[in-house]
């Protein structure tokens, strides 16, 4: 072997050492395969396999604070009681409402953002609120949720006292039940306007100030030019944006959880925030995985439509 | 001919623009305007998080609200003699820091494994990586809550480490991916010719000129982490608590101590909000998988 290995070309170093037929099949590289299987093998114990757990969770009466019931096999009882129960669609009805409440607001107005910030002279001052967009996104939801209480507070929240001073009387923003949707609305706003204002930045510096200025020749209205030239550039971005903010609000559960619990009542109770209660605090386990995997197949769907829409055509 | 109406016509642009430039128009007062409320309405909330962190008692409950003021340290230390938000800090640290590193010692192998090869099933597996990020905590939660008291891995690090791979090899990977991408395939057939194995190839040449993408995959690995609240809410009983679960304490109980609390989320918010705007550029592409360059 070692007369092989002073040989000056390893070419016929390789077809000396190796009689072709055996060595065949070790040839196949597994190198990609190693490379990528830990990642999957830890993907599928701590995402898959869960998943299935919970599925099957959902067939079984498991109540945890009663565990002499056992846990015996149901059927789809769970799942009959997930769709009889009115909360659980009120909560998905709410989320409704919030994603209405929120989302094409969000849109609207960060769209109008992202022009103010990229057309105006200004230069140096939308440089630093481009920047300061970054904070609410990077805030933690649950100190988003504490700073509510403070500034929301009845009493000596900054909300209404600001309020005040253009004559509108206090209100009980958290414990007023038709208020606290607004206030978590207002609240989700105030965390996820910068992102769509960012994503529709990027989407208007793709368009090149040539075709503005073309356009410029055609109309003065920077209305129409925003229709017609600008809106195709940012409609990418934006669906994403829809996509992912619908996924957001189907798990938005710690800024809710810690500026009304859901409250007050069932006021600002959203689906996560009430599945939550259903597995954490009743404890109704069997129940609570029959409303998550119905849960889950909504996730899906949008996964699928987002991918539809965005990795087409995958690049190798 | 042309030459000259090229000069006659050049030559009062310039005087035309700086006129232009001092002259301020009513639209411009407007956007001024706009911006300014724009990043009043963004600041506020922080600004008054921060800043009642620093006032008294008195203060916080002051009608009109106090803008000036000494500051008083008071409710820091308050905050770290009682160490129980420290050590919320601490597990924070521990599980945010422990889980982007194994997400990249996992992730990394993959994304270049799947921007240099190409294998069956490669756009499959592609979609299912990126299909992690849509699914609900919730829905995994409840399993993780059984599965960890069946391992007994309840108020572990170890669990919320693992759990946070959830979304943090997705991540990992689809930012790596684009990254790799990036470095021409020659770089490393370089190598490869040089007589190293992939793996080499990866460790010495390809990670070292990786590094800015891999950087910016590891600070949002940790501020998605650290973030985190459904999890270690439910996954948590007392010693591996994080630091926002021991936040939301504050609402509980009978008094609410503002002023600590407020201490608390100034604490917990800033290390997130300074990498936040490190990678302020890159933000969009991790919170949209790419879909948004």
């Amino acid at each position: 072997m070692s007369e092989a290995h002073r040989d000056p070309t390893p070419a016929a170093d390789l077809t000396l050492a190796r009689p072709a037929w055996r060595w065949r099949r070790p040839r196949v590289d597994r190198t990609p395969v190693l490379m990528i299987a830990p990642a999957v093998i830890v993907l599928v114990l701590i995402g898959v396999y869960p998943l299935f757990y919970a599925l099957r969770t959902s067939f079984q009466l498991y109540q945890v604070t009663k565990p002499y019931l056992g846990t015996p096999w149901v059927g789809f009882a769970n799942y009959a009681t997930a769709l009889q129960d009115p909360l659980f669609w009120s909560s998905l009805s709410r989320t409704g409402l919030f994603f209405l409440l929120t989302v094409p607001v969000q849109i609207v107005l960060g769209v109008a953002v992202a022009l103010l910030l990229t057309s105006t002279r200004w230069r140096r001052l939308s440089g630093i609120t481009r920047v300061l967009l970054v904070l609410p996104i990077a805030t933690t939801p649950t100190v988003v949720g504490l700073i509510g209480r403070l500034v929301y507070n009845r009493d000596f929240g900054l909300f209404n006292w600001a309020l005040g001073l253009i004559g509108i009387p206090p209100v009980n923003w958290l414990g007023d039940s038709s208020a606290a949707m607004a206030t978590i609305a207002l609240t989700d706003t105030w965390q996820w306007l910068p992102f769509v204002a960012l994503v529709a930045m990027s989407g208007l510096t793709s368009v090149s100030p040539d075709i503005i200025e073309a356009s410029r020749l055609e109309t003065n209205r920077a209305l129409e030019i925003f229709w017609y030239v600008q809106l195709p550039y940012l409609l990418p971005g934006l669906t994403a944006v829809l996509i992912i903010r619908t996924a957001d609000i189907l798990k938005l559960f710690d800024m809710i959880f810690v500026l009304t619990r859901g409250g007050p009542g069932v006021a600002t109770d959203l689906v996560s925030v009430y599945v939550q209660r259903v597995g954490f605090r009743v404890f109704d386990m069997g129940l609570a995985s029959a409303q998550a995997i119905l849960l889950l197949v909504l996730c899906n769907v949008l996964a699928q439509t987002y991918i539809r829409l965005f990795y087409r055509e995958i690049e190798a | 001919m042309s030459a000259s109406s090229a000069t006659v016509s050049s030559s009062p642009r310039p005087s035309q623009r700086s006129r232009r430039r001092w002259r301020i128009s009513l639209a411009d007062i407007a956007q001024l305007v706009a911006i300014l409320l724009l990043a009043v309405f963004i600041l506020v909330p922080i600004y008054w998080m921060a800043s009642t962190s620093l006032k008294t008692g008195n203060q916080t409950f002051a009608i009109p609200p106090v803008f000036i003021f000494e500051p008083t340290f008071e409710h820091y230390r308050e905050v770290f003699a009682e160490g129980v938000v420290t050590k919320g800090l601490r597990n924070s640290l521990i599980v945010a820091t422990g889980s982007t590193l194994l997400a990249l010692l996992l992730g990394t192998p993959a994304a270049y494994a799947m921007a240099r090869f190409d294998f069956r099933g490669k756009a499959s597996l592609w979609f299912w990586i990126i299909s992690n990020r849509f699914i609900s905590p919730i829905v995994v939660a409840l399993p993780f809550f059984l599965l960890a008291r069946d391992f007994s891995l309840l108020d572990t690090h170890l669990v919320l480490i693992l759990t946070y791979l959830t979304f943090n090899i997705p991540l990992v990977i689809w930012l790596c991916i684009d990254q790799f991408r990036a470095i021409p395939r020659e770089i490393d057939q370089a190598a490869l010719v040089d007589g190293a194995n992939q793996w080499e190839a990866l460790r010495t040449i390809v990670l070292p000129l990786a590094i800015p993408g891999i950087v910016v995959a590891a600070i949002l690995c940790f501020v998605f982490s650290w973030n985190e609240f459904l999890f270690a809410l439910v996954l948590t009983r007392a010693e591996a608590k994080t630091a926002p679960v021991e936040a939301a304490n504050f609402m509980t109980g009978f008094g609410i101590r503002w002023g600590a609390m407020m201490a608390t989320g100034t604490l917990i918010v800033l290390p997130v909000v300074v990498f936040a705007a490190i990678v302020s550029r890159h933000l969009v592409r991790g919170l949209t998988m790419g879909a948004v360059k």
